[in-house]
């Protein structure tokens, strides 16, 4: 059977992994390699990597630190931030990421995602969104997306986006709350839920993980197909094998052997 | 001189994970579309992600047929996820493919199922697969929307949206997996292993 998979989130600013919470307060945990490498050890499914800081300052990613990634783990991981062209996510993949996450950029230019697609696989092509509830009439699920950290409202419908961004080429979708994000009270089921079946594509449920239960309700509820952890595993109070050993005793199917 | 590994690269995905994960093993490896050098290879790597016709037309426009289909027949060689597909005789994929046909059996798309998204993508059980030091029914990360049938050579089983699908084979000196090894963690490693040791 198919598992769903625990995604660890590193945020990462000058090198270092960071964590906020709302986009704020940030504090140093570590260096990327390290972490990466503590969480394949300790069972993580796969890792996202995003650099946070990168187009804010207008510069590339950080491609010395996805090579170094790439040498030392053995799962896969994703890579966002950062990215403006399609000869940036051929930097990210040909350095050994498996997978590049566009945002911001994709609601600008959605041709990015059709042609991500078209020169390395849809299946290396991750559209990252960041929904919020809505009253804007134009957005009829009740969830508009935005951009810029959750900054700028776009007048677009968030299950609409997914729906189209899956067709351009899309090979999975990660669905962000800012509601929920690094608050730790759980995933915004609704909006994953309203996404995940819309779309024939994998979805990524993140934000406000604080608790194997809001794990179990990203996948059972709101039919998550996988789903980012940050702060409950970051600060210690969770380990990915003791997430997936409650997950398992509420009958979801995780990798247990590694 | 340690023996060479070749890592055929016929423009059918990126070759990084396969060749990093190769270097942490030790083994001496070189990433070429040259049909020399896979004829000279000790043994041959033969990944791919993407769409088996554009790979088909890459693997003729390139030479290399005869060389990949004689290496399969010949030397130690793993295939991985489209280089394993390729193997077969024919997929429905783009209206319907003829393959190498080193293997006996087609490649299908996964029928739509409520519920189970297209393509496959994350860590599946393999049943039935031998290989040293992996448990049976270990998890490996697969991604891929079309499935090789069951057949003589399978080497190890998986089930996605309802279709029990070939998630190894193995004939004679050629191996290969649906799955991928080099993104696979510990027990990937080890089915590579297996494979620099046959």
């Amino acid at each position: 059977m198919l598992t769903k998979r625990i995604i660890p989130c590193l945020d990462v600013r000058a090198g270092r992994v960071t964590k906020g919470v709302k986009f704020k307060n940030n504090i140093d945990l570590g260096d990327p390699v390290e972490m990466a490498v503590a969480y394949s050890d300790g069972g993580a499914d796969e890792l996202v990597f995003y650099d946070i800081t990168a187009s804010a300052e207008r510069r590339p990613i950080d491609i010395g630190m996805v090579a170094a990634v790439a040498r030392t783990i053995r799962i896969p991981f994703a890579v966002g931030g950062g990215v403006s062209t399609t000869a940036d996510m051929e930097r990210v993949i040909l350095a050994g990421a498996e997978k590049v996450s566009v945002n911001s950029l994709a609601v600008r230019n959605p041709e990015i995602i059709r042609e991500g697609a078209r020169e390395f696989g849809a299946q290396c092509v991750v559209l990252g969104m960041d929904p919020v509830r809505s009253e804007n009439p134009a957005c009829p699920s009740g969830y508009e997306v935005t951009t810029r950290g959750f900054r700028e409202f776009t007048g677009m419908d968030a299950v609409e986006w997914a729906r189209r961004a899956a067709d351009l080429g899309a090979g999975e979708i990660v669905v962000n709350s800012v509601d929920a994000d690094g608050t730790r009270a759980g995933f915004e089921l609704t909006v994953t839920r309203l996404i995940a079946d819309a779309v024939p594509v994998p979805v990524v449920a993140s934000g406000g993980a604080g608790e194997p239960a809001h794990l179990a309700d990203a996948f059972g509820v709101a039919h998550a197909d996988a789903a980012i952890v940050a702060g409950m595993v970051h600060t210690g109070d969770w380990t990915i094998a003791q997430i997936k050993d409650e997950l398992a005793a509420a009958g979801i199917p995780v990798r247990r052997t590694w | 001189m340690k023996e060479q590994t070749v890592i055929v690269d016929y423009k059918a995905g990126n070759l990084t994970s396969v060749r990093l994960a190769f270097d942490a093993l030790g083994a001496e490896t070189l990433v070429t579309s040259d049909p020399e050098a896979v004829r000279a290879a000790a043994r041959v790597v033969f990944p791919g992600v993407g769409a088996a016709a554009s790979a088909m037309a890459n693997l003729r426009a390139l030479g290399l047929v005869e060389a990949v289909r004689e290496a399969a027949v010949a030397k130690p060689f793993l295939g991985i996820c489209l280089g394993m597909q390729i193997l077969f005789e024919h997929s429905e994929e783009d209206g319907g493919v003829d393959l190498l046909g080193v293997l006996p059996g087609r490649v299908r798309r996964f029928p739509t199922v409520p519920g189970c998204k297209v393509p496959e993508i994350g860590w599946n059980q393999v049943k039935g697969l031998s290989v040293e030091g992996v448990p049976d029914g270990s998890e490996f990360y697969f991604v891929h929307s079309y499935y090789a049938e069951k057949g003589p050579c399978t080497a190890g089983v998986t089930e996605y949206a309802g279709v029990e699908f070939t998630a190894a084979v193995r004939r004679g000196r050629l191996f290969a997996t649906q799955f991928h090894p080099e993104k696979s963690g510990r027990l990937g490693l080890a089915v590579l292993k297996g494979f620099l040791s046959c």
